[in-house]
């Protein structure tokens, strides 16, 4: 599913990049090294983090984009590291479960 | 013109590729900005994707270590024919248990770390399980050496 696609369904703003990405499949957590290893290229990873370290992995793994769940904000040097690295970063009110719920029901 | 690009390739891999990295160990802004770099040059340079991959993790999770638990130090990457080989070198306090720090969970990462997302007790797990080889050389009060090897044409 297009990134543009799902920010219309859930409402989603876009914090830093573009939307024109593909996303084909979801990983959910905070701790880096587990989404280290378990994000996957082409992955929506949806987390609560949000410094700057969650950039770099997102980078690293070449994650589709990052879901910042529960309006979680960039801290400025991570918005500013975004930016640079063209990392799709978005965000919602909902939770991290509401996220993965949506998303299930979507059906990719 | 076949015979000379057949002779550059030959030189090419001939040739090891060396990337040194100074690891800051205070800058937890640029923590994985080596990986980041090694990764982009990897795919320069044509290696297969999942290689690319196993050396990112690897190399992210020591580089991290090295700024987390060590106060930083030097990371060297070499690639040749047969391996790439990752290079982790601080002067931090040393491991004291490793077959316990092996262990998926343990963690002494401080409470302000851990907000960072840190301190899963992944990393060391992650680097073994994402290379073919990994020795630790490791002193108490002296600093710990990882030698990560991802295997090529295997
Ligand atoms: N370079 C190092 N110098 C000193 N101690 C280290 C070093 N690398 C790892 N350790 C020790 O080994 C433990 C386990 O490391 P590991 O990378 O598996 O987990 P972590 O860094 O604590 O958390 P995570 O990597 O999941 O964020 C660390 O908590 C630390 O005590
Ligand atoms: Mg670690």
């Amino acid at each position: 599913m297009k990134l543009s696609e799902l920010c219309e369904k859930l409402s989603l703003t876009v914090i830093a990049g573009d939307t024109d990405a593909s996303f084909d499949g979801v990983y959910a957590g905070d701790l880096l090294s587990r989404a280290m290893s378990h994000v996957e290229a082409e992955n929506l990873w949806i987390t609560i983090m949000s410094n700057i370290n969650v950039i770099a992995v997102a980078s690293l793994t070449e994650a589709a984009a990052v879901l910042l769940a529960e309006d979680v904000e960039l801290v400025p040097e991570a918005l500013e590291a975004a930016r640079t690295k063209d990392i799709t970063v978005l965000s919602s009110p909902m939770t991290v479960y509401e996220l993965c719920v949506k998303i299930g029901e979507l059906s990719l | 013109m076949k015979a000379v690009s057949a002779e550059n390739w030959g030189m090419l891999m001939s040739e090891p590729i060396n990337f040194h990295f100074d690891v800051d160990g205070e800058n937890f802004s640029s923590a994985g900005e080596a990986s980041v770099v090694v990764k982009k040059k990897l795919r320069q340079l044509g290696f297969p994707p999942d290689v690319i991959r196993r050396v990112s993790i690897a190399m992210y999770e020591g580089e991290i270590n090295m700024v987390i638990h060590a106060n930083g130090g030097d990371a060297d990457v070499t690639v040749d024919d047969d391996f790439i080989t990752i290079v982790l070198k601080d002067t931090g306090p040393g491991i004291p248990d490793v077959s316990l720090a092996m262990q998926e969970g343990y963690s002494t990462a401080r409470e302000s770390i851990r907000a960072l997302g840190f301190g899963a007790g992944m990393g060391l797990p992650n680097m073994k399980k994402y290379t073919d080889s990994m020795e630790i050389d490791t002193t108490v009060g002296v600093g710990t050496t990882i030698t990560m090897k991802i295997a090529l044409n295997s």
